[in-house]
């Protein structure tokens, strides 16, 4: 058996056209971007890790739990699904040694999910905030929002990507902050559903 | 006119969806650095061994042996090099390891059912497993899924993280699956591997290959195509 960096035959190399090139495998297009396909029912079986949860480790500075739950357009709790959170530092850089800035999890049998972190700080003068992307099954592909949080209003007022979303659903964005650390729960669809950015 | 070649998120003939796709139109993100950088995840979650899902220790999985193997690119076509791709399948019988799979099919004591590896610096991977089987679903009366792989990719940056499926080239069941035909017909070859002799090898396993193209731009300077 070859290994993966092993060279391979020059059809391999480059086939970014697609067709009519010697050896190109028959019936694949490469002609543009893969689409998206649902995670499915049994997505923990490829997309958790131990550590997944931990963007931090819990004796970090600032470490808080950020957690909340999924619910669907008839408000009942989604068991199947993940979240990803990408984030700056708190000093808002990304990319520092020893800082991943992502996490993952899959929610429970009640919907929950939690990631342990710590607050960002301000990127390119937004406010602090994590970006956010929902796999589940019955989404076909992720859908994208952002955290930010209620304590920060003065930050939040200036923000402008907040300042694009309407003012009566601008709360769906906001994680408060009680006494287990901060909350932020994900309504896919319905009444309050939270807002979902297009990239 | 759209050339999304992604599904839209309400496809009623795959049920699921119809509770789940958000309602309301999605708000238009401007790039910033958050979403021009991602996670460089190197090979921390990734352990010797991970890219074999066929073998369980010196144990063989049940099944016929494949490899899958391909090369990731973004959108202008130049190789996405050293990043994490998941994958995630079910068993030769069609059966997945996990707790709410209840089709009455045998699970295989050897068989995970999970791979991880790296891109190379040509943006390659390879993987060796066995092909997985069709399941039953309960979207609708005898409704199964084509045989299929999940792939997780995270590119270089936020805006190109995918979650997909690869199907197997020829599968009678792709016109009777809403997941697979809830992506636009023009992009939907992009799904299927192709049967790649020149991977296979001799007495031992076929190949398939499976390129990925991810969406999305980023702001990590490009390493020049090798």
């Amino acid at each position: 058996m070859t290994d993966c960096t092993e060279p391979r035959p020059a059809q391999a190399a480059d086939h970014r056209d697609g067709e009519g090139q010697e050896g190109m495998p028959i019936g694949h297009s490469s002609a543009g971007p893969t689409p998206s396909q649902t995670v499915g029912p049994y997505l923990s079986i490829g997309l958790t890790w131990a550590e997944g949860p931990y963007v931090v480790a819990a004796d970090a500075p600032g470490a808080v739990w950020l957690r909340g739950e999924i619910r669907d357009g008839a408000g009942e709790p989604v068991p199947d699904a993940l979240v990803e959170t990408w984030q700056a530092d708190p000093e808002g850089r990304f990319h520092t040694p020893g800082f991943r800035g992502f996490g993952r999890c899959a929610t429970d049998d009640d919907g929950r999910w939690a990631i342990r972190t710590v607050k960002p700080g301000p990127v390119e003068g937004q406010a602090p905030h994590l970006a956010v992307s929902v796999f589940a099954r019955g989404l076909l592909h992720r859908v994208v929002t952002r955290v930010y949080f209620a304590d920060e209003p003065q930050a939040n007022d200036a923000d402008k990507v907040l300042a694009t979303v309407p003012q009566q659903r601008r709360h769906t964005l906001l994680a408060e902050h009680d006494d287990q650390g901060y909350r932020f729960d994900i309504r896919l669809q319905g009444d309050d559903e939270t807002v979902f950015f297009e990239l | 006119m759209t050339t999304s070649p992604h599904p839209p998120l309400l496809s009623p003939g795959y049920k699921s969806t119809v509770l789940r796709a958000p309602r309301q139109q999605p708000i238009l993100l401007p790039h910033s650095l958050g979403e021009l950088t991602g996670p460089v995840l190197g090979e921390g979650p990734v352990v010797a061994g991970d890219a074999d899902l066929s073998v369980d220790g010196t144990a063989e999985a049940q099944g016929q042996r494949i490899i899958v193997h391909g090369q990731v690119r973004d959108a202008a076509g130049r190789p996405v090099a050293d990043q994490l791709v998941e994958v995630w399948q079910a068993n030769a019988a069609g059966r997945y390891l996990h707790k709410w799979d209840r089709h009455d099919a045998p699970l295989d004591p050897h068989f995970a059912g999970v791979g991880r590896t790296m891109t190379d610096a040509q943006g390659r991977y390879r993987f060796v497993t066995v092909r997985p089987g069709a399941y039953p679903w309960g979207n609708h009366p005898n409704a199964w899924r084509p045989a299929h792989i999940h792939f997780s990719l995270f590119g270089r940056a936020f805006t190109q993280r995918l979650v997909t499926q690869m199907y197997f080239p020829d599968d009678p069941l792709f016109a009777y699956d809403p997941i697979y035909n809830s992506v636009p017909e023009f992009a939907r070859d992009r799904l299927v591997s192709a049967f790649d002799l020149s991977a296979t090898v001799e007495s031992w396993a076929l190949g398939f290959r499976f390129d990925i193209v991810l969406s999305g731009d980023s702001a990590t300077p490009m390493e020049t195509p090798a």
